[in-house]
């Protein structure tokens, strides 16, 4: 661990002004951070707490969505009684993560921030080109079980961690931010990258920004949504593949279906061809077979991960029944749903 | 005096140091203040083998607050021969020395020691010091590892070559019924919560304490005064509370030579601790491949045993374990040929990690006649009745005690063994497959020279003293236990210390010998103080207890009476005062003797047990639950039913981990342990963990050691992952030969019809 400056500010504007100079970075809950510092992978000269900004409201929207601030806990995220009841599946995604320790501490920014679990990226003596860009991927070709399956690229198969980014996906959440050029909104999906040839990136944030909140929209899919998540334990253990799921169902048939896959890619993954081939279908094992099979269109393994795409085709075939049948995973009963 | 009948032993009584623990006033190594502290920071290497060509420690020496870095180039000097490097336990070989040369090993090897006034220093200094190797090829590949599969002609004294009988060749040939499969165990690492830590204390007349994390402390007193050519007198191992360890502190680890080293090179006290990702560069349970064939009648008795293993080691030391003899033991059949040998891999040595050997062989060995059973189409209990064995078959010695059959008939009547359906896949429960599973487990029961001092005060005080460990086993309780029955004192009037090399005597903590051997000695220690109480009492003026003996006498509630006229009695205090003495002070060392020695030779001493799974399997997506676990435990005499069930249960929960989850994955390429952290290296936690039954079987032996006690730290395991790997063939009809038996060997990659 580097020594660092550390700054509390109380204010937005103080805060975004402590973190412009080169190696400047806003701690939150810290439960990546602090590790990753730890381990000589991030070294930050300046570290500016933002635990002092307030920004950890959740709050009602004008016509029926919900803000949830950026330094709002994941658990009071989780628990709060108008997540649980307009959002279920992201408090099911959430709850799936992590441990209720981690999950008191770790704050909605800073889960869409954290960074992935690849043992390369963590480890200073091997090649990574997020760590240290242009020193190669040591997971090609490696040890990469856990790696991605999609949207990987010559330079970089990690995978983004998060469980409560997927359902953000899916209910197509907008991220607020602020920086030195003022706020802007970013949709979801345009939020995370993929990592081309630039994978220190993993998102599309502008330097010295920061987030504020998370907005949801004024949708209700709280009767048919899943959130499943499978891994190498019952508990306490990041995705090898998950799945959210939303549907709108109309009858027996699916007027409108979203779908992504945690675990697999540099980002939530979503196809919109997908979900776009389930509207107006029944709810059928063909129907989200052949789902499946879109969503994996150009899945790649590595060796290690092969086995992932077959396992999240059967997780995305189970997760889409689950749905229908409005019966969602539990997240406390391991027994799957 | 008649021991068995008194309240300590056999008591379910709360742990006596639990207090201490959940208060946070229990200090572990890393955990003792002390002024002017020198904090040191390990670097380790980036390659698994070659040389160190340079190491640039400019930047980090310029940072303020660093002391002095310690390399190779510039340590002081140690002993130069391998002997003297060598601790209790070690195996034969050349131990590894850090920082001796400029030689590197394997991958994590310490290459520098940075010293600085405050931890952040040292850590970020650490993070500075650059080395550049010159690289030499490598192997950790353990599959590619079997080309260089030896046997050392120098065994590790703990190593018993397999003893063949029979004809196992020919039997298996015309065997009507067979089975050959082959296993293979990944790498584990220990992974003890605390991780391996040194406060070295300069006591500035030339001596040294050390607060260590160790199973031994007389051990570590004694490698370190053979390193650095000290006496051991001036050095004094304190280790009296450890989080953990399961075998990873049998050994001294670097930690402590390098903070020892580094004490002696500034005159100061020096505090070491690794991270967790040094964790992984120590010892670890070794890979091992394991290759079973069983042939049988088609009634199902067993008559021929072909059992071969291999297990890793590093280059520079042979590590050896006893895996293929417990399925020859332990069954009823008149071939069997066993073989053994190891490979080098270029890792740190692989070293003894719970139930080292048994709980890879017998694993392995039961899971191949789960195998055998469905062979021959015989219920896989029914199996082993058939084929029980009263004596050592490879030994061909009787057992001190075998309540094996009485396990299995306990832990079967406590499952519901009898409500299983044979056929795999037959048991289904919503989407879910149900799959029951048994197996054996077995281990030695093993006795240790072990002294214990005794001191009893006139206030009725009494002070019990032992060179032993408590590793969070319980021998800080079995220990006051022991004196208590031997006394009739209330635990809370006994003080034990332990955890100190200056105590009597004792040896490491492991082989599950700790109980029997310590508690002995306490015993041992007490009957002495008793005499000599009773002596003292019988010189009193018209002494109520006349000339009686020691065995017609009994104590309890701080007196002495008569066992046949309790009113007839009188105070130990009153005693000691009439004596005009302070305190009875005593040592005492409990050994087998020519009896035990006799016996030792004669006949067989181990614990058994019989396990019985239950997992729930989500074939489409291979999720595995393992929804209940049934333990029955034939040990001998259990101290404390509380503690030992205690040990049971972690040793059931680690056996889930070996079935399910732990495995320390190398990349060969940089030859090096990948997940290392507890994020990624993963135990079972608790949604892994269902139903957990634990049952001691009645196994009385007053011959097996002195108290007839038996050890329970290592059984537990011993057989738990391959009554769960039996459990999930016969949920799925699959057989998977390689643990752990994660998602991806479950699940059926094929599209589904």
């Amino acid at each position: 661990m580097n020594p660092f400056s550390f700054t509390r500010p109380t204010t937005v504007p103080d805060a975004l002004r402590a973190v412009v100079r080169p190696g400047g970075r806003f701690l939150a809950g810290g439960t990546n951070l602090i590790d990753l510092m730890k381990e000589n992978v991030e070294r930050p000269s300046a570290l500016v707490d933002i635990n002092r900004l307030g920004l950890d409201a959740i709050e009602d929207l004008p016509g029926g969505g919900l803000r949830l601030g950026a330094l709002a806990t994941n658990a009071d995220t989780a628990r709060d009684a108008r997540v649980a009841k307009r959002y279920p599946l992201l408090a099911s995604a959430i709850l799936a993560g992590a441990s209720p320790q981690l999950r008191n501490a770790a704050t909605n920014g800073g889960n869409l921030n954290q960074r992935t679990r690849c043992y390369y990226f963590y480890d200073n003596t091997t090649a990574c080109n997020k760590r240290n860009p242009g020193t190669g991927c040591g997971a090609i070709g490696g040890v990469n079980r856990i790696h991605a399956i999609l949207g990987a690229s010559a330079s970089c198969i990690a995978t983004h961690p998060s469980d409560m980014c997927v359902a953000l996906a899916v209910l197509n959440a907008t991220i607020r931010v602020t920086g030195p050029q003022g706020e802007r909104e970013i949709p979801f999906g345009e939020y995370h990258r993929l990592p081309g040839d630039t994978p220190q990136r993993d998102n599309t944030l502008h330097p010295g920004e920061l987030v504020t909140a998370i907005d949801l929209p004024a949708e209700d899919f709280s009767a048919h949504h899943t959130y499943l998540k499978l891994r190498d334990r019952l508990s306490y253990a990041f995705a090898l593949v998950s799945v959210a799921v939303a549907l709108r169902m109309e009858g027996d048939r699916i007027a409108e279906a979203r779908i992504a896959l945690g675990g697999v890619a540099h980002k939530p993954w979503r196809v919109p061809d997908a979900e776009q081939a389930l509207a107006g279908q029944p709810a059928s094992a063909e129907s989200f077979a052949r789902a499946a099979d879109l969503l994996l269109r150009g899945a790649q393994g590595q060796g290690h991960n092969d086995f992932k795409i077959g396992l999240a085709h059967r997780a995305i075939r189970r997760a889409l029944r689950q749905a229908a049948a409005g019966t969602p995973q539990s997240q406390t009963d391991k027994r799957v749903a | 005096m008649n021991v068995m009948q008194n309240v300590g032993i056999g008591s379910a009584i709360n742990r006596v140091d639990g207090l201490q623990k959940v208060t946070g006033q229990a200090r572990y190594a890393a955990e003792h203040p002390v002024p002017g502290l020198v904090y040191g920071v390990i670097v380790s290497g980036a390659v698994p083998k070659g040389r160190i060509l340079a190491l640039d420690e400019a930047e980090a020496r310029a940072v303020p607050g660093v002391i002095e870095i310690l390399t190779h180039k510039n340590r002081p000097h140690i002993a130069w021969f391998d002997h003297s490097h060598k601790d209790m336990v070690a195996p034969p070989g050349s131990p590894f020395k850090a920082l001796y040369d400029d030689r590197i090993h394997f991958s994590g090897q310490p290459i520098a020691l940075v010293l600085a006034e405050s931890f952040e220093v040292a850590r970020h200094a650490a993070s500075l010091v650059r080395a550049s190797y010159e690289v030499e090829p490598h192997n950790t590949d353990f599959h590619k590892a079997q080309a260089e599969r030896f046997m050392p002609s120098k065994k590790r004294d703990s190593f018993q070559p397999p003893k063949n009988r029979g004809d196992a060749g020919a039997a298996y040939e015309a065997a009507p019924v067979k089975v050959s499969a082959d296993f293979h165990l990944a790498t584990e690492h220990h992974n003890p919560m605390e991780m391996h830590a040194s406060t070295v204390i300069w006591e500035g007349d030339g001596g040294i304490t050390v607060f260590d994390k160790t199973q031994g402390p007389q051990n570590v007193r004694d490698y370190l005064a053979g390193v650095f050519n000290m006496s051991a007198k001036n050095i004094r191992v304190m280790n009296p509370y450890v989080g953990g360890a399961f075998g990873s502190g049998l050994r001294p680890q670097y930690q402590v030579y390098l903070a020892v080293m580094a004490a002696r090179m500034l005159r100061r006290s020096v505090r070491v601790v690794m991270t967790r990702q040094q964790m992984f560069t120590h010892g670890h349970r070794p890979e091992a491949l394991q290759s079973v064939q069983l042939g049988a009648e088609r009634d199902g008795r067993l008559t021929a045993i072909r059992n071969s293993a291999t297990t890793s080691t590093s280059r520079y030391e042979n590590n050896m374990e006893n895996v293929v003899n417990w399925g020859m033991m332990n069954y009823a059949c008149e071939n069997a040929a066993g073989e053994y040998a190891i490979a080098p891999v270029d890792t740190a040595t692989s070293s003894d990690m719970r139930a080292p050997g048994a709980a890879t062989g017998m694993t392995f060995f039961e899971m191949a006649v789960d195998e055998m059973a469905h062979a021959a189409g015989i219920d896989p209990l029914e199996f082993r009745i058939r084929n029980y064995s009263e004596i050592d078959q490879m030994n061909g010695t009787p057992f001190t005690s075998k309540a094996l059959r009485e396990a299995y008939a306990e832990g079967a009547a406590a499952f519901g063994w009898s409500r299983r359906s044979q056929a795999p896949r037959s048991m289904k429960e919503g989407r879910e497959l149900v799959g029951w599973g048994v197996a054996t487990g077995m281990w030695d029961a093993m006795f240790s020279k072990t002294s214990a001092s005794a001191r009893l005060t006139a206030n009725g005080h009494l002070e019990v003293a032992s060179a032993a460990s408590d590793i969070g086993t319980g021998t800080y309780t079995v220990m006051a236990q022991a004196a208590a029955d031997t006394l009739g004192l209330p635990v809370e009037q006994i003080t034990v210390r332990l955890g100190d090399s200056t105590l009597p005597t004792a040896p490491v903590e492991g082989g599950s010998w700790m109980a029997a051997s310590v508690g002995a000695a306490v015993q041992l220690a007490c009957r002495s103080v008793a005499e000599k109480l009773l002596k003292a009492a019988e010189k009193m003026e018209n002494s109520p207890l006349g000339s009686a003996s020691l065995d017609e006498v009994r104590f309890a509630g701080g007196r002495i009476s008569l066992r046949d006229d309790p009113a007839r009695g009188v105070a130990i205090a009153e005693i000691m005062r009439a004596a005009g003495m302070d305190a009875i002070e005593v040592q005492e060392t409990a050994s087998g003797g020519i009896s035990g020695m006799i016996s030792q030779m004669r006949k067989s001493r181990n614990t058994h047990s019989a396990i019985f799974a239950e997992v729930r399997v989500d074939e489409e997506l291979g999720v595995i639950r393992v929804t209940r676990i049934v333990n029955a435990v034939a040990a001998g005499r259990i101290i404390n039913p509380k503690t030992a069930r205690s040990q049971i249960l972690g040793g059931v929960v680690m056996g889930i981990g070996m079935a399910m989850h732990e495995e320390s994955m190398a990349d060969h390429r940089y030859g090096r342990f990948m997940n290392h952290n507890y994020a990624e290296y993963h135990v079972p936690v608790n949604a892994d963990i269902g139903d957990i039954q634990v049952i001691f079987v009645d196994e009385p032996d007053p011959e097996v050691t002195p108290l007839g006690v038996k050890g329970v730290g290592e059984i537990g395991i011993v057989g738990t992952a391959a009554a769960v790997a039996n459990a999930i063939f016969h949920a799925t009809g699959k057989r998977v030969r390689s643990l752990p038996i994660t998602i991806d060997k479950v699940f059926d990659a094929n599209p589904l019809p």
